[in-house]
């Protein structure tokens, strides 16, 4: 049947559309560059935790100068796992990629649809297990934002250090607006009765939960932003704006 | 104002062009086209408060209640069209069969509360009440029912999914303080959850704002994933038989379930 609807239903996805597909285009080049990826002191958060012997700031050096490709090669599976299987993000692909629907009331693409039943979307299941893996990379992301304030042994804030840690406190935002994050501190629960710490941390995940979707794209938007600025520094292109005390 | 009009399937647009006076909703002037041009206008309604549920209809391809959409969202002049809901098959005009419905009701195993505290009385505590309370909300408009792609495009899918309604009602019910019922292998096999791609077009419709996506569906899928396919919780559930701190092991998907 042909859809009714002639409002600008289209113009979601397509945003979607655009803003998912510059990131990841974004993300692949900078990931794959191997290069430009730290200007002291600051590390991008793509190469975060940096742990091949080769890299320009390792974290943890567990992979040996065998390994010549970007580092960012070996972590980009933790992020990329929670954002994929992220609920909001999955809601967001679904309608925009997979126009299962591309909107409310209008048609899907496809003719046989199983959502979420089968292989390989039956892994969305294990997003707690992203969740977990992500913030232990937060950890990483948080010391890569204390040595961003660091400069040569002086105290100093940077166009970069904040843009840093305006990417972390996001970063952070996102994780604990998690909808399994919501269900693991207390969710589970039938009664909160007797499990004072349990409904109070339920109910901060709610408020935060509810502007889920804000704290996803925002902290998208940062992390593409915080690489491309550190990029441009350590390609010259741009100068770092820093007082140093 | 293009009215769906037909019996069955059969059927077509039909215009209708009428004065409308300030402050009207769609329902008043169908109304008004049944008065003045086609008194055989079949629509069900009721109480026009956008209490009872009946209005359900999509006005402009929009799944709504017409006693709550005004007739000033819309441009003077603008033609609207008016269908009936897609998801159900058609009676007569703007009247569906909504029988899937309570087909699917009857499915679930009702309320089967723990035995009572020593002085004979049942306890809830607000804090429990609060959360299951949003769900209670529900009008039974089923336009969420009407809006979910996964039965308006594809009608095979009916047997095997109960619908974002049903979610609502199944998440009251597991999320109960008192309640002992177990549903959660119920609510993967035979009420298929896991066609939900969570997408929240029922969300977005819902006319009594219940977040049905975020608090009811996604909470279901957390509950799910704790009984059927996370590995820790299954291991944790070996090792300690029920933990205090994950739900109960859940029914075997042979179970056929009681009638409510
Ligand atoms: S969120 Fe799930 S239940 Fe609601 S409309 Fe979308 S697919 Fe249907
Ligand atoms: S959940 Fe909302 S949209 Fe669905 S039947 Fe109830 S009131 Fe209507
Ligand atoms: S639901 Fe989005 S990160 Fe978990
Ligand atoms: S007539 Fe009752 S909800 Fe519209």
């Amino acid at each position: 049947m042909v859809p009714e609807r002639r409002d600008l239903w289209w113009l979601e996805p397509l945003v979607i559309v655009v803003v998912l597909g510059t990131f990841v285009l974004y993300s692949v080049y900078a990931g794959l560059a191997n290069a430009n990826y730290f200007y002291e002191p600051y590390l991008s958060p793509l190469y975060s935790p940096c742990i091949t012997a080769n890299c320009v700031h390792p974290h943890l050096p567990i992979v040996g100068s065998y390994w010549n490709l970007s580092p960012a090669i070996l972590i980009v599976a933790f992020p990329l796992a929670f954002r994929v299987t992220c609920y909001y993000y999955r809601r967001s692909y679904y309608r925009a990629f997979f126009w299962a629907p591309p909107a409310c009331a209008i048609p899907d693409a496809r003719k046989s649809y199983a959502g979420e039943t089968r292989f390989p979307f039956l892994i969305q299941n294990l997003h707690r297990y992203a969740l977990i893996f992500a913030t232990l990379l937060l950890a990483f992301l948080w010391w890569d934002t204390f040595l961003a304030f660091n400069f040569n042994g002086r105290f100093g804030i940077g166009l970069g250090s904040l843009l840093l840690l305006t990417n972390v406190v996001l970063l952070s935002g996102y994780s604990a607006s998690c909808h399994s994050l919501r269900y693991l501190v207390g969710g589970y629960l039938d009664s909160f009765h007797r499990a004072s710490l349990r409904y109070r941390l339920w109910s901060w995940a709610n408020w935060l939960n509810a502007r889920h979707a804000r704290w996803a794209w925002a902290s998208l938007v940062v992390v593409g932003l915080t690489d491309l600025y550190i990029r441009l520094l350590s390609m010259g292109v741009l100068t770092d704006l820093r007082i140093v005390f | 104002m293009k009215i769906w009009r037909g019996e069955g399937s059969a059927g077509e647009h039909v215009e209708y062009v009428v004065p409308i006076d300030a402050g009207m909703v769609v329902l008043d002037v169908v109304h008004r086209i049944q008065a003045t041009h086609a008194p055989d206008l079949a629509v069900r309604w009721n109480c026009k408060a956008g209490k009872c549920g009946s209005c359900s209809a999509e006005v402009n391809g929009a799944p709504k209640l017409m006693c709550m959409t005004r007739m000033s969202e819309f441009a003077t002049g603008e033609a609207i069209t008016v269908s009936p809901v897609r998801t159900f098959p058609l009676i007569k005009d703007l009247v569906t069969d909504v029988s899937f419905n309570y087909e699917k009701a009857k499915t679930i195993p009702p309320f089967k509360p723990k035995p009572k505290d020593p002085d004979g009385k049942r306890r809830m505590y607000q804090e429990d009440v609060d959360r299951v309370q949003e769900f209670h909300k529900c009008i039974e408009c089923f336009l969420c029912q009407d809006v979910c792609h996964v039965i308006r495009d594809h009608e095979e899918n009916k047997p095997s999914f109960s619908g974002p309604r049903f979610f609502v009602r199944l998440a009251a019910l597991e999320m109960h303080p008192l309640d002992t019922n177990d549903r959660l292998d119920l609510i993967r096999a035979k009420h298929g959850l896991g066609f939900c791609n969570i997408t929240k077009c029922c969300t977005e419709v819902c006319p009594e704002d219940i977040h049905i996506t975020d608090n009811a569906i996604i909470p279901l899928k957390e509950r799910v994933v704790t009984a059927q396919y996370d590995p820790i919780a299954w291991a944790l559930r070996r090792i300690r038989r029920t933990g205090p701190a994950l739900p109960a092991p859940s029914v075997p998907p042979s179970k056929e379930p009681p009638s409510a």
